[in-house]
C-alpha cells in the first residue's frame, strides 16, 4: 500500500488567480523518506498543507495512509506528524512542557513513546527546562521535531525542517530522520537545500507548482542527458560569457568555483575555441552532475517551454 | 478528559508567564475603579462662587451661611457691579454668582415673595445645571425652615429625596457601569487575543493536525480566563465595598452569579471576534471598539438611554452590558432579588448561547 498519493492534485489561491500547485500526481511509498525539493515559493508548503486536511483541493483527490483528505480528515489528523516551516511552538513554554502538552493533545505520554524521540530528546534534555523561544535555531527544529513524533506516527510530514539550521546540526538531523525509517515510519520532507536531496529514498523536483520529475536521487542524476564539464580559466566572468556565446553550448553556469558546461560539440573543440578567445590557466574536466544541476537544467528547459509557449 | 485539563493548564502558564497579560487583567480594573471612583467623579466639589448680597438682612445672611457650610461651594462674598461679575466669569475665575436684592428680607416677609438672581457658567452644561440645583435645594430648604413661623398658607416647599444615592455621591453610580466595562473589556480581549494569537504564531495549524475538537479548544481557552474574571469581580467587588463605599445591598451570590453570566457572554463574544479575525492587532481593535464604545455609551451609565434617539434606544438593547448594569443596580444598589432581573438574566444568558453557538459553528477547522 501506497503511504501517500496524489492524483492530479490542483489547489489555486485568491479565487483561483493564484496557482500554487498545478495537476500533481506522485505516490510514496510505505517506509519511504521522500524528499520533495524546489525554490522557495514552488508550491511545497501547499503539498503539505493539503496532505496534512489544512487545506481543501481544488480539484483531484489525495490519500495518506489510504484515508481521503477531504473525507476522511479527522482520521489523518490521528496518524500523521506535521512540523510546519515555521517554528510553531509554544515559545513561552519549555521543553518539557511543550513535549508534555502535545503528547497528552494526541492522548498519549512521554515514556509511552519515549523510544521513538530518546535519540533526540537527549540532545535537548539538558535543556529541558528553558523555554522554547529561548532555544537555538537547531535545539527549536529537534523539538518541533520530538512533538511531531511523540504520538508515532504513521507518516510524518516535514516541512524544510532544516532551513535556518547550521551545516552540523543539518546533518544530524537527517541522520535522525535515517533512524525514524527504520522505525517504520513514512517520512515526507521538503528543502530547498539541494545537497540535501541525496538523503532522500526518492525525490521530487518540483518548480512553480510542478512536480517535473520523481526518482531516486540517483536516477534523478543517471537520467541527466549531457556529459557534464567542470571548466575553471583565469578569468571565470569572461570564460563564462564566452562560453555562453559559443554556439555548442547546451548550458553554462556558474557552480562553486567552477562553470558547469554541457556542450553538443566536444572537449577538444571548446579548448580550441577557449584559446581563441585568450583564456589561459584552462582546467576542463568531466564531472557527474548533482541534484542542483538536474533541477537548474530542468529550469532552463521550463523556462525555454513557457518561452515557446508564449510565442505560438 | 486529561487533554482538556493539559490545555488548560497550558493556558494559564501562557497567562502567568505573560507580564503584559497580567497588568492588562489585574492592573487594569483596579486602575478602573479607582480612577472612576475618585478622580473621574462628576460631583462637584468646593466649585468657586460669588455671592454678592445688596440686601444685608438677616434672611440672606442665613441663606449665605448655609450656602458657606455646603462642601460643594468655595464662596467669595463681595459687592460686585454687574459688569464685574461678567468678567471674573469670563475668566473663568467663578462658576456661579448669586445674587440677592436690596429688601430681600422685607420682600420676602411682606410679599411672600423674594427672588434671588443665580447666574451659571452654562458653557459646562452639567455644572452649572447641578451648581444652580444645589443653590436652589438649599433656598428650599431655608423656605421650609421659615414656613412653619410663615403665614402664607399657599406657600410651595418641594421635596426632593435622592433615592438610594442621597448623598449624590458619584461611585455608586460608576461602580456598575465599571464592573461592566471591566469585565467585557478583559474578557472579550484576553479571549480573542489568545485564540488568534495561536493562529498567528502557527501553532494553530499543528492543533487542527491532530485529534483536538474545537468545542475542546474553545472550553480550554474560556475556562481560565473565567476563573481570572471572577477573581477580578472579587477584587473589583472588594475595592468598591471598602475603598469607595459602595454598599453591596443584595445578595452577593446572585450578583456574583450575574456576573459570571456577564463574563460568559464576554468570552463567547471574544470568541466569536477570534473566528472572524486573523491578527492579534485586528482582535484587538475589534474587541476595544466593538466592546469599549458601546459599553460606554449605550449602556445608560454614562448617558440615560430614555434620552437617545430611537434608534440608539434599539441598538443598545443588543450590549450585553445595557442589561448587566441593570442587574448590578438593581441588586447592589437597590438590593432587588431575582425576581425583578429574571428577564434581564434571560436576555444575557441568550447573548451567551447565541455567541458560543456562532463562534462554534465559524470555527475554522483548516486554514481557509
Amino acid at each position: 500500500m501506497n503511504a501517500i498519493t496524489l492524483n492530479n492534485i490542483t489547489k489555486t489561491y485568491n479565487k483561483g488567480t493564484v496557482l500554487a500547485v498545478d495537476d500533481v500526481s506522485l505516490t510514496v511509498e510505505k517506509g519511504e523518506i521522500f524528499g520533495l525539493i524546489g525554490p522557495d515559493g514552488a508550491g511545497k508548503s501547499t503539498i503539505f498543507r493539503l496532505l496534512t486536511t489544512l487545506l481543501l483541493p481544488d480539484k483531484g483527490t489525495a490519500t495518506v495512509g489510504g484515508l481521503d483528505v477531504v473525507k476522511d480528515f479527522k482520521a489523518i489528523r490521528g496518524i500523521v506528524g506535521y512540523m510546519p516551516g515555521k517554528f510553531s511552538l509554544y515559545q513561552d513554554l519549555t521543553v518539557e512542557e511543550n513535549l508534555d502538552f502535545f503528547a497528552t493533545v494526541f492522548k498519549t505520554t512521554i515514556e509511552e513513546n519515549y523510544h521513538l524521540i530518546k535519540d533526540i530528546y537527549v540532545q535537548i534534555e539538558p535543556f529541558k527546562d528553558r523555554r522554547a523561544g529561548k532555544l537555538s535555531g537547531g535545539m527549536k527544529q529537534k523539538l518541533a521535531l520530538c512533538c511531531a513524533l511523540i504520538h508515532k506516527p504513521e507518516v510524518l510530514f516535514l516541512d524544510e525542517p532544516t532551513t535556518g539550521v547550521d551545516v552540523v546540526s543539518r546533518r544530524e538531523f537527517w541522520e535522525m530522520l535515517k533512524r525514524l525509517k527504520q522505525q517504520g515510519i513514512t517520512i515526507m520532507v521538503s528543502t530547498s537545500y539541494m545537497d540535501e536531496a541525496t538523503m532522500c529514498d526518492r525525490i521530487g523536483l518540483i518548480l512553480n507548482g510542478k512536480v517535473l520529475s520523481v526518482a531516486s536521487p540517483e536516477a534523478t542524476i543517471k537520467a541527466y542527458p549531457e556529459q557534464l564539464y567542470g571548466v575553471k580559466a583565469n578569468s571565470i566572468y569572461h570564460l563564462l560569457l564566452d562560453l555562453r556565446k559559443y554556439e555548442g553550448t547546451i548550458n553554462c553556469y556558474t557552480f562553486g568555483e567552477y562553470l558547469h558546461l554541457s556542450i553538443t560539440t566536444n572537449e577538444e573543440q571548446v579548448r580550441k575555441y577557449l584559446q581563441e578567445k585568450g583564456h589561459t590557466d584552462v582546467e576542463f574536466k568531466a564531472i557527474e552532475p548533482t541534484v542542483e544541476d538536474c533541477f537548474i537544467r530542468l529550469l532552463k528547459h521550463e523556462d525555454e517551454q513557457g518561452n515557446s509557449n508564449k510565442d505560438k | 478528559m486529561k487533554q482538556l485539563l493539559s490545555f488548560i493548564r497550558k493556558e494559564f502558564i501562557h497567562v502567568w508567564r505573560d507580564p503584559k497579560t497580567l497588568v492588562m487583567l489585574f492592573g487594569f480594573p483596579i486602575v478602573q475603579i479607582v480612577l472612576f471612583g475618585f478622580a473621574l467623579t462628576n460631583e462637584i466639589k468646593y466649585a468657586n462662587i460669588v455671592v454678592v448680597d445688596n440686601a444685608k438682612d438677616v434672611a440672606s445672611q442665613q441663606i449665605i451661611n448655609k450656602i458657606e457650610g455646603s462642601k460643594f461651594f468655595s464662596v467669595q462674598k463681595t459687592l460686585m457691579t454687574p459688569s464685574a461679575i461678567d468678567a471674573a466669569f469670563k475668566e473663568g475665575k467663578i462658576k456661579l454668582a448669586v445674587v440677592f436684592p436690596v429688601n430681600f428680607n422685607t420682600d420676602l416677609l411682606h410679599l411672600n415673595k423674594a427672588s434671588i438672581q443665580v447666574i451659571a457658567d452654562a458653557s459646562d452644561p452639567n455644572t452649572a445645571t447641578q451648581l444652580s440645583s444645589y443653590i436652589t435645594t438649599i433656598v428650599a430648604d431655608y423656605q421650609a425652615q421659615l414656613s412653619p413661623t410663615m403665614s402664607a398658607p399657599y406657600s410651595i416647599v418641594p421635596e426632593v429625596r435622592m433615592l438610594y444615592n442621597p448623598d449624590l455621591k458619584g461611585a455608586p453610580n460608576f461602580v456598575p457601569g465599571v464592573m461592566a466595562m471591566v469585565l467585557l473589556l478583559v474578557c472579550v480581549m484576553m479571549t480573542s487575543v489568545s485564540i488568534v494569537r495561536e493562529k498567528e504564531l502557527g501553532t494553530m495549524e499543528i492543533l487542527l493536525v491532530s485529534p483536538v475538537k474545537p468545542l475542546m479548544v474553545i472550553i480550554a481557552k474560556a475556562i481560565p480566563y473565567l476563573v481570572l474574571s471572577i477573581v477580578n469581580l472579587g477584587v473589583i467587588l472588594v475595592l468598591s465595598v471598602y475603598a469607595l463605599d459602595v454598599p453591596i445591598k443584595g445578595s452577593v451570590l446572585l450578583l456574583v452569579f450575574e456576573s459570571t453570566l456577564l463574563i460568559l457572554t464576554a468570552l463567547a463574544l471574544g470568541l466569536f471576534i477570534s473566528t472572524i479575525t486573523s491578527s492579534q492587532q485586528s482582535a484587538m481593535f475589534a474587541s476595544m471598539l466593538g466592546m469599549m464604545l458601546p459599553t460606554m455609551l449605550l449602556s445608560g451609565y454614562l448617558f440615560p438611554i430614555e434620552n437617545m434617539p430611537v434608534v440608539l434606544q434599539v441598538i443598545s438593547n443588543i450590549v450585553p452590558a445595557r442589561w448587566y448594569y441593570v442587574i448590578v443596580k438593581a441588586v447592589m444598589l437597590k438590593g432587588l432579588g431575582f425576581a425583578s432581573i429574571w428577564k434581564e438574566t434571560l436576555i444575557l444568558a441568550g447573548m451567551a448561547v447565541f455567541f458560543t453557538g456562532l463562534s462554534l459553528r465559524n470555527f475554522k477547522i483548516r486554514l481557509e
